[in-house]
């Protein structure tokens, strides 16, 4: 219509992330009119605005099956399976968390219409992350996400614990977007394009031993460490998990993490697929030592959330291990990385939502021992963390077996066999410190008999968490099928 | 009755799962309903499996495994619902869901803290076991040996002695170790399987008709070795069980040495053997697996003789008495395989019912030291009958069952080397040092203790959690051909598969077909004994 940039398509391909940004802020407009009893309605609103996006995102599925992706506005914005399970996936985490804040932020007497705007806004940068295709594009997108998060760390303005946290996560992160921008300006000099696909072709292009082109991957990466938290760029994660508000906590744990995996794996596969052989190399250092200082911190946590600081960095190791079976061209790599974020968002947040019930007044039940005696006073809930901590350490038939399952195989397909040892080895110590938490409600006392702050909110998000991680675990046929359909892209 | 009959094997398996439920909807409080519903739902699992007698000779007589269920589960790894049983693991069902039923009974009275989730967790623990024995599909196997691993760790850890928490989590993180091991063995088989065919399976009759390198074969032995040896425990690795065993509510004990323990030497039988049959023959295997098995014997039986414990006594016996089991099965000829089941079931009627009977001391007493008892059969002679009956059968007095399955391992045994048989019978004289030693410290001479003197003998439900096991103890004593048949099949069948010549070989040497017990009548041997082969 008015020339080959534009088309309608394009419009409809980023729905999802319009109709989010609409109900971000009316969610700004709507809390004006609201009495401070009726904050809640911001809740409401927010997760109609998600319920409308996860449709949208459900009705593109059967377009994109078996089909080439659909890449719009020039280029630079891909909407392929890839891309829609994984907004899938962010939009049904940031639901939960919006499920799990209502009764805390009460608690907490910081229930205001910016939070839930701020989280929409920031599940915007993350879909647009998933689907960016285009350096700029990107960077925009991770920067949105990063910003928001940032302002939500810090939400409990006369917490100093929060303010620390916040100011912490945006100065390593502000460090970090250096670093990954410094990365992109290489490639952008190399490629001469912000386009990922020509950026491919001409690092193929280049004489073999390249330092430029080392430089940048090796930039690009270090950012994108920092962003899902790998050793050695993790230091973050343990004080802001600790800091922000809980609800918060568990939004960063998952929901950021599936959209920086999405974006690791749409850089690592279309961008810098000539340099597999030593990004598989960095990789594996990288997943080795993340996967050992996660496990081995988080035995000596008293602090839940701090726990759950390493326990999210010890996953990621495992899920680092799953693209260094891609780099061998491995399908079931990538669908490991696919199933195993799908399983994690659900039986993380699952735990959060245990976690989140304990902050009760006067109380901040963060830490191990706040959960003593659980089995006792609600034993519903005991056995819903058991559920969920149980999949956390990859037990069957719960679903973070599954994950692990996809895993091991990529690794054993590809043979890389010493680090499938190291990773089953680390299963073990991973088992030994969650089930320091199963001790503490099963085989200890409980300390008080303050009621524990249940909600509706926190009990929809809780049956949800449940359902998946067994659904999962017993019956994985159609997500298995999902996860291949979604890696389908990245290798026609 | 067609459908319980095509569906008998998930019939047993759900049982135990479905009897969960309602104990959700008794109250708490409510502490008789919920012990009652728990031992009717596990004696209801119990006569579900009986019908398995009758029909097993009968049922499809020329397949190797029967009454298979076999459905779509996971079609896009190449996982099924696939269950099936031959006669090693119907005689180990049959035990697990008679010691199963036998030890929520003995429970009625020592439990008393959180009746519901105890009962709970019994039930999920007979599933889960029950589960191991019937799959034939790996990833259905690995699902229920994980499953099962849960309740037991509450078991100990809620109902356990004083050092229960040390004890659980050294159990879990032992048996976890092992088993992920085991996991990635799996998964190279199953990987190399697609591989040669093109097809993902996890079925194990398929991956048995498959012939494996030689050398993917040694890697994936010692990864199922690991998995099975941790669990069966041999020797270098068997630390765990008296922690596990000492803390341990009775029951716990009970279906722990019982059943638990025999997962890993029926690993060894279904899986190490058929499936890596090279890996398995290979003398210097056999040789390093013969080696634990006897150090195990010997060890076992001598740090027992050390014990002032009751409990951690009977847990090392087992040390020794497994280590019976996994020489029987590393001598891989019909006799040894044959003498190692038969020895399995043997060990968990026998073992079983010991740690029963340290139990009901420890109810009355409170303690389980040796030297704190003494005299008992004065003040309990019925006890002290029973105890009798099985102490005999577990140090392997002819007429009772333990006989009959350590003769059978010496005689597979002597078949390769009389040096393993003149270790293992070393082991057997230790046996029988420690055993009679502990009945005449505790039973005998006068009852001085006054604490000791009011003791009350055994109630009728006690006596009665006894009974049927000293009962199967003298039926395998005095007439175990129909054990024996039901093992001929599998037996061979798997002998075949790891030395094709091996009855050929026989056959011209010696013209009397393989029936076991085969030897000719020896001196010590009675007549009912070698009278059961004709």
């Amino acid at each position: 219509m008015w020339n080959a940039f534009f088309h309608r398509a394009d419009y409809l391909a980023i729905k999802p992330e319009v109709l989010l940004t609409m109900f971000g802020l009316a969610v700004l407009l709507f809390d004006f009119l609201l009495e401070k009893r009726d904050k809640y309605l911001n809740a409401v609103l927010a997760l109609i605005g998600l319920g409308f996006a996860a449709v949208q995102l459900g009705m593109f599925w059967p377009l994109l099956v078996g089909q080439l992706p659909y890449s719009g506005f020039g280029g630079t914005f891909t909407l392929d399976t890839f891309a829609v399970l994984a907004k899938l996936i962010i939009v049904l985490a940031t639901a939960i968390v919006v499920l799990l804040s209502m009764k805390y932020l009460e608690i907490e007497g910081a229930h205001l219409g910016e939070y839930y705007a701020l989280l929409l806004l920031s599940a915007v940068g993350m879909m647009f992350l998933v689907s960016g295709s285009d350096l700029i594009v990107l960077f925009i997108a991770l920067e949105l996400m990063a910003l928001c998060e940032y302002v939500l760390t810090g939400f409990l303005r006369v917490n100093r614990k929060s303010n620390e946290a916040a100011v912490k996560f945006f100065l390593l992160g502000a460090f970090s977007s250096g670093l990954l921008l410094y990365g992109m300006s290489l490639l952008y000099g190399i490629g001469g394009s912000t386009k990922l696909s020509i950026i491919a072709q001409r690092l193929a292009e280049r004489p073999s031993p390249d330092p430029l082109s080392w430089v940048a991957m090796i930039t690009l990466l270090a950012g994108i460490f920092f962003k899902i938290a790998a050793v050695p760029f993790h230091q973050w994660t343990p004080d802001v998990y600790e800091g922000a508000p809980t609800s918060i906590t568990a939004f960063i744990s998952v929901a950021p993490k599936v959209a920086s995996f999405a974006f690791f794996i749409r850089i690592l596969i279309a961008a810098l697929w000539p340099m597999r052989a030593e990004w598989q190399v960095l990789t594996i250092g990288v997943s080795i030592a993340t996967m050992t200082l996660g496990n081995l911190a988080a035995i000596t946590q008293t602090n839940i959330k701090r726990f759950f600081g390493y326990s999210t960095i010890s996953h990621v190791g495992y899920l680092l291990l799953g693209l260094v079976a891609a780099a061998d061209g491995n399908r079931e790599g990538l669908t490991a990385i696919v199933i195993y974020l799908l399983v994690y968002a659900f039986m993380n947040l699952g735990a959060f939502s245990v976690v989140i019930v304990m902050r009760r007044k006067d109380l901040i039940g963060d830490e191990i021992d706040d959960l003593a005696g659980l089995m006792a006073r609600a034993p519903g809930l005991a056995i819903l963390m058991l559920i969920f901590l149980l999949s956390l350490a990859g037990i069957p038939p719960t679903a973070g077996f599954i994950g692990k399952y996809f895993i091991f195989l990529s690794l054993i397909e590809t043979g890389h066999y010493y680090l499938a040892v190291l990773a089953v080895v680390y299963a073990v110590v991973a088992l030994y410190y969650y089930f320091r938490i199963v001790v503490a409600m099963f085989m200890k006392k409980a300390p008080d008999t303050v009621p524990l702050a249940t909600g509706p909110g926190v009990t929809v998000a809780l049956g949800v968490a449940v359902a998946m991680t067994l659904l999962i675990g017993i019956y994985p046929q159609p997500f298995i099928m999902m996860a291949r359909e979604a890696v389908r892209p990245f290798f026609s | 009755m067609q459908f319980a009959h095509d569906h008998i094997l998930s019939i047993i398996l759900f049982i135990p799962v479905v009897g969960m439920i309602p104990l959700f909807f008794i109250s708490g409080e409510n502490k008789q309903a919920t012990r009652w519903w728990g031992n009717v739902v596990m004696f209801v699992d119990f006569l579900a499996s009986l019908p398995l007698v009758f029909w097993f000779s009968r049922e499809a007589p020329d397949q190797q495994f029967k009454f298979i269920e076999r459905h779509n589960w996971i079609p896009s790894i190449g996982a099924q619902y696939f269950l099936g049983i031959d006669g090693i693991s119907f005689l180990l069902i049959m035990l697990t869901t008679v010691l199963g039923f036998l030890a929520v009974l003995s429970s009625w009275t020592s439990i008393q803290e959180r009746v519901k989730e105890y009962y709970a967790m019994f039930l999920l623990l007979q599933a889960g076991m029950l589960g191991v024995f019937m799959s034939l599909d790996f990833f259905l196997f690995y699902v229920f040996w994980e499953v099962m691993l849960v309740p037991m760790y509450f078991i100990i850890g809620v109902w356990g002695g004083p050092r229960k928490l040390y004890a659980a989590i050294k159990f879990f993180l032992f048996t976890l170790a092992g088993s992920v091991l085991m996991l990635l063995g799996i998964l190279t088989l199953y990987f190399r399987y697609h591989a040669d065919t093109g097809l993902y399976t996890f079925n194990v009759l398929e991956l048995m008709k498959h012939t494996w390198p030689l050398n993917l074969q040694y890697w994936v032995f010692w990864a199922f070795m690991v998995g099975f040896a941790i669990k069966v425990p041999m020797f270098p690795f068997h630390t765990w069980l008296p922690d596990a065993h000492v803390e341990a509510p009775t029951a716990g004990s009970v279906i722990l040495a019982g059943v638990l323990l025999k997962m890993g030497t029926y690993g060894f039988i279904r899986f190490s053997l058929p499936l890596l049959p090279q890996a398995s023959t290979n003398p210097r295997i056999v040789k390093v697996m013969v080696v634990l098995s006897i150090i195990a014997i010997i060890y076992g039986a001598l740090v027992s003789l050390m014990q002032r414990d009751m409990k951690k006594l009977i847990a090392y016996s087992s040390v020794s008495h497994l280590g019976f089991c996994t020489l029987g099965i590393f001598a891989l000829n019909p006799h040894g395989l044959q003498g190692s089941v038969i020895q399995q079931v043997n060990h968990g009627i026998s073992t079983g019912a010991l740690f029963l009977i340290v139990g009901l001391i420890y109810e009355r007493r409170h303690t389980r030291e040796i030297k704190e008892l003494g005299g008992l059969s004065n003040v309990m002679p019925v006890y002290a009958t029973l105890f009798m009956i099985v102490m005999l059968s577990s140090i392997g007095l002819p007429l009772l069952n333990g006989f009959i399955g350590e003769f059978t391992i010496l005689q597979g045994a002597y078949e390769v080397s009389w040096r393993w048989a003149a270790w293992a019978v070393a082991g057997i004289v230790l046996g029988a040092a420690y055993m009679l030693w502990l009945y005449q410290r505790t039973m005998f001479g006068p009852c001085e203790n006054p604490k000791n003197q009011v003791l009350k003998d055994l109630s009728f439900r006690e006596i009665m959690t006894l009974v049927p096991l000293v009962i199967w103890a003298f039926w395998i004593g005095l007439y175990p051909k129909p054990f024996f048949n039901v093992l001929d099949k599998p037996v061979n069948a798997i002998v075949e598969r790891l030395n094709p010549d091996f009855f050929k070989a026989a056959q011209s040497a010696r013209a009397p077909a393989m029936s076991p017990p085969a030897a000719p009548a020896s001196l010590e041997m009675p007549s009912h004994a070698a009278g059961a082969s004709h």
